[in-house]
Protein backbone atom coordinates (compact mmCIF):
# COMPACT_ATOMS: atom_id res chain seq x y z
CA UNK A 1 0.00 0.00 0.00
CA UNK A 2 3.42 2.05 -0.14
CA UNK A 3 3.45 4.21 -3.14
CA UNK A 4 7.53 3.91 -4.36
CA UNK A 5 8.10 7.01 -5.44
CA UNK A 6 10.39 9.45 -2.93
CA UNK A 7 7.69 12.16 -1.48
CA UNK A 8 10.53 14.80 -1.53
CA UNK A 9 14.32 15.00 -3.24
CA UNK A 10 15.61 16.90 -0.02
CA UNK A 11 14.25 17.80 3.44
CA UNK A 12 16.40 19.39 6.27
CA UNK A 13 15.69 18.25 10.10
CA UNK A 14 15.00 21.47 12.26
CA UNK A 15 15.82 19.56 15.19
CA UNK A 16 18.59 17.67 16.75
CA UNK A 17 19.20 14.24 19.03
CA UNK A 18 17.20 11.05 18.75
CA UNK A 19 14.24 12.82 16.50
CA UNK A 20 16.52 14.12 13.79
CA UNK A 21 18.05 10.48 14.11
CA UNK A 22 15.12 8.89 13.78
CA UNK A 23 13.69 10.89 10.82
CA UNK A 24 16.65 10.95 9.03
CA UNK A 25 16.54 6.93 8.59
CA UNK A 26 12.83 6.88 7.27
CA UNK A 27 13.97 9.62 4.65
CA UNK A 28 16.99 7.34 3.71
CA UNK A 29 14.73 4.11 3.27
CA UNK A 30 12.58 6.21 1.06
CA UNK A 31 15.36 7.48 -0.98
CA UNK A 32 14.93 11.09 0.26
CA UNK A 33 18.12 13.16 0.86
CA UNK A 34 18.63 14.99 3.96
CA UNK A 35 20.63 17.95 5.74
CA UNK A 36 20.67 18.10 9.72
CA UNK A 37 21.26 21.80 11.29
CA UNK A 38 23.58 21.52 14.46
CA UNK A 39 24.23 24.50 17.15
CA UNK A 40 27.92 25.36 18.33
CA UNK A 41 27.06 23.04 21.43
CA UNK A 42 26.20 19.67 18.84
CA UNK A 43 29.29 19.46 16.11
CA UNK A 44 29.99 16.34 15.97
CA UNK A 45 26.87 14.90 17.04
CA UNK A 46 24.99 11.87 15.85
CA UNK A 47 22.81 13.86 13.74
CA UNK A 48 25.12 16.01 11.67
CA UNK A 49 26.69 12.36 10.98
CA UNK A 50 23.78 10.53 9.78
CA UNK A 51 22.35 13.32 7.34
CA UNK A 52 23.77 13.33 4.20
CA UNK A 53 24.83 17.11 4.78
CA UNK A 54 25.02 19.63 7.84
CA UNK A 55 24.81 23.48 8.07
CA UNK A 56 25.80 25.13 11.64
CA UNK A 57 22.70 27.35 12.24
CA UNK A 58 24.45 29.43 15.93
CA UNK A 59 25.11 29.57 19.14
CA UNK A 60 24.78 26.38 21.57
CA UNK A 61 21.61 28.48 23.13
CA UNK A 62 18.25 27.25 21.03
CA UNK A 63 17.15 30.74 20.60
CA UNK A 64 20.23 31.07 18.96
CA UNK A 65 19.71 28.17 16.84
CA UNK A 66 17.34 25.45 16.90
CA UNK A 67 15.04 28.32 17.33
CA UNK A 68 16.61 30.86 14.54
CA UNK A 69 14.39 30.77 11.88
CA UNK A 70 16.36 32.79 9.87
CA UNK A 71 19.05 30.56 9.80
CA UNK A 72 17.54 27.72 9.40
CA UNK A 73 15.17 29.32 6.29
CA UNK A 74 18.44 30.17 4.53
CA UNK A 75 20.26 26.93 5.52
CA UNK A 76 16.93 25.03 3.51
CA UNK A 77 17.55 27.37 0.78
CA UNK A 78 21.39 27.57 0.28
CA UNK A 79 21.44 23.64 0.61
CA UNK A 80 18.03 23.14 -2.02
CA UNK A 81 15.72 21.59 0.46
CA UNK A 82 12.20 21.13 -0.81
CA UNK A 83 10.43 20.80 2.82
CA UNK A 84 11.43 21.30 6.29
CA UNK A 85 10.36 18.73 9.11
CA UNK A 86 10.16 20.94 12.80
CA UNK A 87 10.75 17.08 14.46
CA UNK A 88 8.97 17.52 17.96
CA UNK A 89 9.86 20.72 20.32
CA UNK A 90 11.77 23.84 19.28
CA UNK A 91 9.33 25.68 16.09
CA UNK A 92 7.35 22.14 15.71
CA UNK A 93 4.29 24.04 17.12
CA UNK A 94 5.58 28.10 15.76
CA UNK A 95 2.81 29.17 13.18
CA UNK A 96 5.46 31.94 12.71
CA UNK A 97 7.51 29.33 11.56
CA UNK A 98 5.23 27.52 9.29
CA UNK A 99 4.76 30.96 7.46
CA UNK A 100 8.33 31.63 7.20
CA UNK A 101 8.48 28.53 5.67
CA UNK A 102 5.44 28.93 2.79
CA UNK A 103 6.68 32.85 1.97
CA UNK A 104 10.13 31.17 1.50
CA UNK A 105 8.51 28.51 -0.69
CA UNK A 106 9.33 25.68 1.34
CA UNK A 107 7.20 22.93 2.13
CA UNK A 108 6.75 23.16 6.34
CA UNK A 109 6.22 19.16 7.18
CA UNK A 110 3.06 19.58 9.24
CA UNK A 111 -0.44 21.36 9.44
CA UNK A 112 -0.81 25.22 8.42
CA UNK A 113 0.24 28.01 10.12
CA UNK A 114 -3.82 28.97 10.79
CA UNK A 115 -4.60 25.57 11.93
CA UNK A 116 -1.64 25.51 14.65
CA UNK A 117 -2.72 28.90 15.93
CA UNK A 118 -6.21 27.74 16.24
CA UNK A 119 -5.13 24.88 18.16
CA UNK A 120 -2.22 26.71 20.70
CA UNK A 121 -5.00 28.98 22.28
CA UNK A 122 -6.91 27.37 24.82
CA UNK A 123 -9.81 29.19 24.51
CA UNK A 124 -10.08 28.99 21.02
CA UNK A 125 -9.08 25.02 21.15
CA UNK A 126 -11.99 24.81 23.54
CA UNK A 127 -14.16 26.65 21.50
CA UNK A 128 -13.79 24.76 18.59
CA UNK A 129 -14.23 20.88 20.68
CA UNK A 130 -17.66 22.45 22.14
CA UNK A 131 -18.08 23.35 18.28
CA UNK A 132 -18.03 19.54 17.32
CA UNK A 133 -19.58 17.86 20.45
CA UNK A 134 -15.88 17.38 22.28
CA UNK A 135 -16.46 16.50 25.60
CA UNK A 136 -15.16 19.59 27.76
CA UNK A 137 -14.23 19.02 31.41
CA UNK A 138 -16.90 21.33 33.74
CA UNK A 139 -15.92 24.69 34.54
CA UNK A 140 -16.51 28.10 34.38
CA UNK A 141 -14.27 30.76 32.81
CA UNK A 142 -16.58 33.99 32.40
CA UNK A 143 -16.26 37.33 32.86
CA UNK A 144 -18.42 37.45 36.13
CA UNK A 145 -16.00 37.01 39.29
CA UNK A 146 -18.69 37.76 42.21
CA UNK A 147 -18.04 35.49 45.05
CA UNK A 148 -21.92 34.55 45.38
CA UNK A 149 -21.76 33.73 41.57
CA UNK A 150 -18.88 31.70 41.50
CA UNK A 151 -19.86 29.77 44.80
CA UNK A 152 -23.04 28.91 42.53
CA UNK A 153 -20.89 27.53 39.45
CA UNK A 154 -18.73 25.64 41.49
CA UNK A 155 -21.61 24.01 43.40
CA UNK A 156 -22.70 23.12 39.33
CA UNK A 157 -19.54 21.96 38.71
CA UNK A 158 -19.40 19.67 41.39
CA UNK A 159 -17.19 19.35 44.36
CA UNK A 160 -14.00 18.86 44.47
CA UNK A 161 -12.94 21.97 42.20
CA UNK A 162 -9.75 23.91 41.29
CA UNK A 163 -9.50 27.39 41.54
CA UNK A 164 -6.79 28.59 38.55
CA UNK A 165 -5.44 32.23 37.61
CA UNK A 166 -6.60 32.84 34.21
CA UNK A 167 -3.21 34.75 33.98
CA UNK A 168 -1.23 31.90 35.77
CA UNK A 169 0.94 28.62 35.61
CA UNK A 170 3.57 27.53 37.75
CA UNK A 171 0.86 26.38 40.22
CA UNK A 172 0.48 29.77 41.84
CA UNK A 173 -2.80 31.01 42.33
CA UNK A 174 -4.21 27.29 42.11
CA UNK A 175 -6.33 25.76 44.86
CA UNK A 176 -8.21 22.57 45.43
CA UNK A 177 -11.98 23.11 46.78
CA UNK A 178 -13.47 20.02 48.31
CA UNK A 179 -16.70 21.82 50.24
CA UNK A 180 -18.89 24.52 49.87
CA UNK A 181 -17.66 25.63 53.53
CA UNK A 182 -13.52 26.09 52.23
CA UNK A 183 -15.02 28.36 49.05
CA UNK A 184 -14.74 31.60 50.01
CA UNK A 185 -11.50 31.89 51.90
CA UNK A 186 -9.93 29.98 48.85
CA UNK A 187 -11.06 32.30 46.82
CA UNK A 188 -9.69 34.91 48.30
CA UNK A 189 -6.12 33.49 48.54
CA UNK A 190 -6.11 32.37 45.28
CA UNK A 191 -7.06 35.86 44.40
CA UNK A 192 -4.52 37.18 46.62
CA UNK A 193 -1.52 35.25 44.80
CA UNK A 194 -2.58 35.83 41.34
CA UNK A 195 -2.65 39.37 42.21
CA UNK A 196 0.99 39.34 43.28
CA UNK A 197 2.06 36.68 41.10
CA UNK A 198 0.44 37.94 36.91
CA UNK A 199 -1.27 41.68 38.49
CA UNK A 200 -4.41 39.89 37.34
CA UNK A 201 -6.95 38.56 39.59
CA UNK A 202 -9.15 36.82 37.58
CA UNK A 203 -9.85 33.29 37.97
CA UNK A 204 -11.51 30.74 36.69
CA UNK A 205 -13.31 26.91 37.89
CA UNK A 206 -12.59 23.77 36.99
CA UNK A 207 -13.64 20.31 37.80
CA UNK A 208 -10.04 18.76 39.45
CA UNK A 209 -9.66 15.11 39.02
CA UNK A 210 -8.67 13.18 42.04
CA UNK A 211 -7.32 10.27 40.17
CA UNK A 212 -6.85 11.52 36.30
CA UNK A 213 -5.32 9.64 33.72
CA UNK A 214 -3.99 10.90 30.59
CA UNK A 215 -4.94 8.96 27.41
CA UNK A 216 -4.15 10.93 23.32
CA UNK A 217 -5.50 9.72 19.99
CA UNK A 218 -3.00 10.13 17.37
CA UNK A 219 -4.32 11.27 14.05
CA UNK A 220 -3.24 11.08 10.62
CA UNK A 221 -4.68 13.24 7.74
CA UNK A 222 -4.52 13.89 4.49
CA UNK A 223 -4.69 17.65 2.17
CA UNK A 224 -7.68 15.68 0.20
CA UNK A 225 -10.12 15.45 3.66
CA UNK A 226 -9.53 12.25 4.93
CA UNK A 227 -8.88 11.73 8.74
CA UNK A 228 -7.87 8.32 10.04
CA UNK A 229 -7.34 7.49 13.78
CA UNK A 230 -4.56 5.40 14.98
CA UNK A 231 -6.11 4.34 18.43
CA UNK A 232 -5.09 5.64 21.49
CA UNK A 233 -1.90 6.02 23.84
CA UNK A 234 -2.20 5.52 27.57
CA UNK A 235 0.49 8.46 29.28
CA UNK A 236 -0.55 8.02 32.36
CA UNK A 237 2.59 7.77 34.29
CA UNK A 238 4.24 11.17 34.71
CA UNK A 239 6.58 13.05 36.55
CA UNK A 240 6.04 17.06 37.16
CA UNK A 241 3.36 16.39 34.49
CA UNK A 242 6.15 15.32 32.00
CA UNK A 243 5.49 11.81 30.80
CA UNK A 244 7.93 8.99 31.48
CA UNK A 245 5.87 6.00 30.06
CA UNK A 246 3.05 5.68 27.04
CA UNK A 247 1.66 2.74 25.59
CA UNK A 248 -1.14 1.53 23.62
CA UNK A 249 -3.51 -0.15 24.18
CA UNK A 250 -4.57 1.68 27.25
CA UNK A 251 -5.09 -0.84 29.93
CA UNK A 252 -8.88 -1.28 30.94
CA UNK A 253 -10.41 0.71 28.62
CA UNK A 254 -13.87 0.03 27.56
CA UNK A 255 -14.45 -0.22 23.75
CA UNK A 256 -17.19 2.39 23.61
CA UNK A 257 -14.99 4.80 25.55
CA UNK A 258 -12.70 3.83 23.02
CA UNK A 259 -15.15 4.52 20.16
CA UNK A 260 -16.77 7.67 21.41
CA UNK A 261 -12.69 9.12 21.96
CA UNK A 262 -11.53 8.71 18.82
CA UNK A 263 -14.38 9.54 16.79
CA UNK A 264 -14.21 12.91 19.21
CA UNK A 265 -10.61 13.02 18.33
CA UNK A 266 -11.39 12.47 14.05
CA UNK A 267 -14.41 15.16 14.49
CA UNK A 268 -12.12 17.75 15.99
CA UNK A 269 -9.45 17.30 13.44
CA UNK A 270 -12.16 17.60 11.12
CA UNK A 271 -13.48 20.61 12.10
CA UNK A 272 -10.12 22.30 11.74
CA UNK A 273 -9.26 20.98 8.24
CA UNK A 274 -6.28 18.93 9.70
CA UNK A 275 -3.26 18.15 7.38
CA UNK A 276 -0.31 15.70 8.34
CA UNK A 277 -0.34 13.36 12.31
CA UNK A 278 -1.13 15.20 15.22
CA UNK A 279 -2.83 14.00 18.65
CA UNK A 280 -5.68 15.06 20.59
CA UNK A 281 -5.00 14.94 24.24
CA UNK A 282 -8.08 13.97 26.51
CA UNK A 283 -8.21 13.68 30.50
CA UNK A 284 -9.86 10.79 32.27
CA UNK A 285 -11.53 10.85 35.16
CA UNK A 286 -11.01 7.19 36.61
CA UNK A 287 -12.73 7.78 40.32
CA UNK A 288 -14.99 5.13 38.45
CA UNK A 289 -13.46 3.75 36.57
CA UNK A 290 -12.55 3.85 32.58
CA UNK A 291 -15.74 5.48 31.70
CA UNK A 292 -17.21 6.46 27.93
CA UNK A 293 -18.92 9.38 29.81
CA UNK A 294 -15.71 10.50 32.03
CA UNK A 295 -13.37 11.68 29.38
CA UNK A 296 -12.58 15.22 28.69
CA UNK A 297 -10.53 17.44 26.33
CA UNK A 298 -7.49 18.86 27.32
CA UNK A 299 -5.54 19.91 24.12
CA UNK A 300 -4.25 19.39 20.30
CA UNK A 301 -0.74 18.85 19.57
CA UNK A 302 -0.24 19.67 16.01
CA UNK A 303 3.07 17.78 15.58
CA UNK A 304 4.74 14.56 16.21
CA UNK A 305 4.53 13.65 19.42
CA UNK A 306 7.70 12.09 21.34
CA UNK A 307 5.86 8.92 22.21
CA UNK A 308 4.80 8.14 18.63
CA UNK A 309 7.03 4.83 18.02
CA UNK A 310 3.86 3.23 20.33
CA UNK A 311 1.57 3.85 17.88
CA UNK A 312 4.06 2.34 15.24
CA UNK A 313 4.56 -0.68 16.67
CA UNK A 314 1.08 -1.68 17.43
CA UNK A 315 0.28 -0.12 13.42
CA UNK A 316 3.09 -1.42 11.60
CA UNK A 317 2.97 1.91 9.97
CA UNK A 318 5.72 4.25 9.95
CA UNK A 319 4.32 7.96 10.77
CA UNK A 320 6.75 10.00 9.60
CA UNK A 321 7.00 8.58 6.15
CA UNK A 322 3.60 9.78 5.98
CA UNK A 323 3.94 12.63 7.61
CA UNK A 324 6.22 13.45 4.53
CA UNK A 325 3.94 11.81 1.91
CA UNK A 326 1.03 14.20 3.38
CA UNK A 327 3.03 17.15 3.14
CA UNK A 328 4.00 15.88 -0.63
CA UNK A 329 0.05 15.88 -1.31
CA UNK A 330 -0.21 12.40 -1.55
CA UNK A 331 -3.44 10.54 -0.10
CA UNK A 332 -3.90 8.30 2.55
CA UNK A 333 -5.00 5.12 0.30
CA UNK A 334 -6.59 3.21 4.03
CA UNK A 335 -8.95 3.87 5.77
CA UNK A 336 -9.68 3.26 10.08
CA UNK A 337 -11.14 -0.66 9.12
CA UNK A 338 -7.93 -1.52 7.21
CA UNK A 339 -5.19 -0.86 9.75
CA UNK A 340 -4.92 -3.80 12.31
CA UNK A 341 -3.72 -2.98 15.82
CA UNK A 342 -1.50 -6.06 16.90
CA UNK A 343 -0.66 -7.02 20.48
CA UNK A 344 0.84 -4.04 23.15
CA UNK A 345 3.30 -1.45 23.20
CA UNK A 346 5.45 0.52 25.59
CA UNK A 347 7.61 3.22 25.62
CA UNK A 348 9.76 4.49 28.29
CA UNK A 349 12.12 7.38 28.07
CA UNK A 350 15.36 7.45 29.45
CA UNK A 351 16.33 10.97 31.16
CA UNK A 352 19.72 12.33 32.44
CA UNK A 353 18.25 13.35 36.01
CA UNK A 354 17.83 12.82 39.29
CA UNK A 355 14.50 11.12 40.59
CA UNK A 356 16.11 11.02 44.36
CA UNK A 357 16.88 14.84 44.19
CA UNK A 358 12.99 15.97 42.17
CA UNK A 359 14.20 15.04 39.03
CA UNK A 360 17.24 17.50 39.16
CA UNK A 361 18.38 17.81 35.93
CA UNK A 362 22.12 15.55 35.20
CA UNK A 363 24.29 16.90 32.40
CA UNK A 364 27.46 15.13 32.08
CA UNK A 365 29.47 12.80 30.07
CA UNK A 366 28.88 9.97 29.35
CA UNK A 367 31.46 7.75 29.67
CA UNK A 368 29.27 4.47 29.66
CA UNK A 369 26.27 4.38 27.51
CA UNK A 370 25.63 0.56 26.83
CA UNK A 371 21.47 0.00 25.68
CA UNK A 372 22.10 -3.40 24.29
CA UNK A 373 21.29 -3.50 20.24
CA UNK A 374 17.87 -3.36 19.05
CA UNK A 375 16.21 -7.06 18.47
CA UNK A 376 12.86 -8.15 17.15
CA UNK A 377 10.03 -6.49 19.34
CA UNK A 378 12.58 -3.88 21.08
CA UNK A 379 13.39 -0.53 19.25
CA UNK A 380 15.98 1.55 20.50
CA UNK A 381 15.87 5.56 19.72
CA UNK A 382 18.81 7.46 21.22
CA UNK A 383 20.92 10.60 19.47
CA UNK A 384 23.39 9.80 21.80
CA UNK A 385 27.03 7.34 21.95
CA UNK A 386 29.38 6.28 24.89
CA UNK A 387 31.71 9.05 25.29
CA UNK A 388 29.50 12.01 24.20
CA UNK A 389 28.62 14.71 26.26
CA UNK A 390 25.22 15.75 27.26
CA UNK A 391 24.73 19.78 27.58
CA UNK A 392 22.27 21.57 30.09
CA UNK A 393 20.83 23.49 26.83
CA UNK A 394 18.55 20.95 25.53
CA UNK A 395 16.45 18.53 27.06
CA UNK A 396 17.52 15.64 29.04
CA UNK A 397 16.11 13.11 26.98
CA UNK A 398 18.95 10.37 26.54
CA UNK A 399 16.73 7.50 24.93
CA UNK A 400 13.27 5.86 24.30
CA UNK A 401 13.20 2.33 24.70
CA UNK A 402 10.22 0.67 23.02
CA UNK A 403 8.90 -2.68 23.17
CA UNK A 404 6.63 -4.62 21.00
CA UNK A 405 4.74 -8.01 21.84
CA UNK A 406 1.42 -10.51 22.21
CA UNK A 407 0.70 -9.39 25.49
CA UNK A 408 1.32 -6.17 28.27
CA UNK A 409 2.86 -8.57 30.55
CA UNK A 410 5.13 -10.15 28.08
CA UNK A 411 6.03 -6.15 26.84
CA UNK A 412 6.78 -5.14 30.58
CA UNK A 413 8.80 -7.92 30.99
CA UNK A 414 10.76 -7.67 28.23
CA UNK A 415 11.00 -3.98 29.16
CA UNK A 416 12.27 -4.52 32.74
CA UNK A 417 14.57 -6.92 31.71
CA UNK A 418 16.48 -4.93 29.32
CA UNK A 419 16.19 -1.87 32.23
CA UNK A 420 18.38 -4.11 34.05
CA UNK A 421 21.09 -4.62 31.83
CA UNK A 422 21.42 -1.22 30.36
CA UNK A 423 24.41 0.72 31.19
CA UNK A 424 24.60 4.47 31.97
CA UNK A 425 27.46 5.93 34.02
CA UNK A 426 28.91 9.33 34.18
CA UNK A 427 25.63 11.29 34.72
CA UNK A 428 22.11 10.40 36.38
CA UNK A 429 19.57 8.39 35.08
CA UNK A 430 15.77 7.30 35.68
CA UNK A 431 17.12 3.72 34.71
CA UNK A 432 16.54 2.55 38.07
CA UNK A 433 12.90 4.03 38.22
CA UNK A 434 11.76 3.09 35.27
CA UNK A 435 13.16 -0.88 36.10
CA UNK A 436 11.11 -0.26 39.07
CA UNK A 437 7.95 1.32 38.00
CA UNK A 438 7.87 -2.17 35.46
CA UNK A 439 8.48 -3.99 38.90
CA UNK A 440 5.51 -2.42 40.49
CA UNK A 441 2.33 -4.44 41.04
CA UNK A 442 0.10 -2.02 40.71
CA UNK A 443 1.33 -0.76 37.24
CA UNK A 444 1.55 -4.53 36.13
CA UNK A 445 -2.44 -4.82 37.32
CA UNK A 446 -2.93 -1.80 35.18
CA UNK A 447 -3.26 -0.10 37.67
CA UNK A 448 -1.92 3.66 36.25
CA UNK A 449 -2.98 7.19 36.91
CA UNK A 450 -0.98 10.82 36.60
CA UNK A 451 -0.58 10.35 40.61
CA UNK A 452 1.28 6.79 40.29
CA UNK A 453 5.06 8.02 40.74
CA UNK A 454 3.71 10.39 43.61
CA UNK A 455 1.77 7.71 45.11
CA UNK A 456 4.53 5.75 45.40
CA UNK A 457 7.47 7.74 45.78
CA UNK A 458 8.89 5.78 48.77
CA UNK A 459 9.47 3.10 46.98
CA UNK A 460 10.14 4.42 43.18
CA UNK A 461 12.66 7.23 43.97
CA UNK A 462 14.88 6.09 46.86
CA UNK A 463 18.57 6.11 46.03
CA UNK A 464 20.22 3.11 44.90
CA UNK A 465 21.69 1.86 47.93
CA UNK A 466 18.89 1.98 50.47
CA UNK A 467 16.71 0.42 47.52
CA UNK A 468 15.76 -3.51 48.36
CA UNK A 469 17.78 -5.73 45.89
CA UNK A 470 16.56 -6.27 42.24
CA UNK A 471 15.66 -10.02 41.78
CA UNK B 1 32.09 40.08 59.92
CA UNK B 2 31.72 36.95 57.74
CA UNK B 3 31.40 36.31 54.17
CA UNK B 4 29.53 33.41 52.80
CA UNK B 5 29.35 31.70 49.21
CA UNK B 6 26.59 30.47 47.38
CA UNK B 7 27.22 27.87 45.45
CA UNK B 8 25.63 26.36 41.93
CA UNK B 9 24.28 22.69 43.22
CA UNK B 10 24.60 21.44 39.26
CA UNK B 11 26.17 22.34 36.27
CA UNK B 12 23.62 24.87 34.39
CA UNK B 13 23.11 28.04 32.84
CA UNK B 14 22.42 31.25 34.60
CA UNK B 15 18.67 32.21 33.92
CA UNK B 16 18.01 35.57 35.75
CA UNK B 17 19.90 37.04 38.60
CA UNK B 18 17.76 38.28 40.93
CA UNK B 19 19.99 40.39 43.03
CA UNK B 20 22.37 42.71 42.84
CA UNK B 21 25.47 44.22 45.22
CA UNK B 22 25.16 46.11 48.05
CA UNK B 23 21.35 44.84 48.59
CA UNK B 24 19.86 43.84 51.92
CA UNK B 25 18.27 40.12 51.76
CA UNK B 26 16.29 37.34 54.07
CA UNK B 27 17.23 33.80 54.31
CA UNK B 28 15.29 32.17 51.29
CA UNK B 29 15.10 34.70 49.04
CA UNK B 30 15.37 34.05 45.57
CA UNK B 31 19.35 35.15 44.11
CA UNK B 32 19.63 33.20 40.73
CA UNK B 33 17.50 31.24 38.84
CA UNK B 34 19.53 28.53 36.97
CA UNK B 35 18.64 26.54 33.70
CA UNK B 36 19.27 23.44 32.75
CA UNK B 37 17.41 21.09 30.39
CA UNK B 38 14.45 23.32 30.05
CA UNK B 39 14.00 23.10 33.43
CA UNK B 40 14.34 26.05 35.71
CA UNK B 41 16.35 25.80 39.22
CA UNK B 42 16.11 28.33 42.04
CA UNK B 43 18.94 29.38 43.91
CA UNK B 44 18.03 30.55 47.37
CA UNK B 45 19.85 32.26 50.23
CA UNK B 46 20.80 30.59 53.12
CA UNK B 47 21.37 33.28 55.35
CA UNK B 48 20.45 37.14 55.93
CA UNK B 49 22.62 39.71 55.21
CA UNK B 50 23.66 41.95 52.33
CA UNK B 51 24.95 40.73 48.80
CA UNK B 52 28.77 41.60 48.44
CA UNK B 53 29.09 40.77 45.21
CA UNK B 54 27.22 38.86 42.79
CA UNK B 55 29.68 35.94 40.90
CA UNK B 56 28.00 35.55 37.27
CA UNK B 57 25.81 37.32 34.89
CA UNK B 58 23.32 35.99 32.83
CA UNK B 59 23.81 33.50 30.19
CA UNK B 60 26.90 32.36 31.65
CA UNK B 61 27.32 28.84 32.27
CA UNK B 62 28.59 27.27 35.10
CA UNK B 63 29.74 23.90 36.83
CA UNK B 64 28.44 22.27 39.96
CA UNK B 65 30.06 23.97 42.92
CA UNK B 66 30.86 27.00 41.26
CA UNK B 67 30.16 30.12 43.67
CA UNK B 68 27.27 32.22 42.08
CA UNK B 69 26.89 35.18 44.97
CA UNK B 70 28.77 35.91 48.01
CA UNK B 71 26.69 37.21 50.87
CA UNK B 72 27.90 38.99 54.12
CA UNK B 73 26.03 37.22 57.26
CA UNK B 74 23.60 39.51 59.17
CA UNK B 75 25.03 40.55 62.74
Amino acid sequence: MTPSSPPFAKVLIANRGEIACRIIRTCRRLGVRTVAVFSDADEGSLHTLMADDAVLIGGARAAESYLNIAAIIDAARKTGCEAIHPGYGFLSENANFAEACDAAGICFIGPSAATIRSMSYKGAARQIAESCGVPLLPGYDGDEQDEAFLANEAERIGWPIIIKAVAGGGGKGMRRVDAPAQFPRNLAAARREAQSAFGNDQVLLEKFLVEPRHIEVQILADSHGKVVSLFERDCSIQRKHQKVIEESPAPGMPEDMRAEMISAAVRLAAQVGYEGVGTVEFVADVSAGLRVDRFYFLEMNTRLQVEHPVTEMITGLDLVEWQLRVAAGEAIPFDREGITRTGHALEVRLCAEDPSKMFLPSPGELTRFDLGSEVCGLRIETGLRQGDKVTPYYDSLLAKLVVHAASRDEAIRTLGDRLQIIQVEGLKSNRLLLQRICAHPDFTAGGVSTTFIERNAEVLLAPEASAPAAT
Amino acid sequence: MSLKLIHSPIKALVWKVEVEAGQPIEEYDPLIILESMKTEIPVDSSLSGIVREVLVKEGDSVEENQPLVSIEAAL
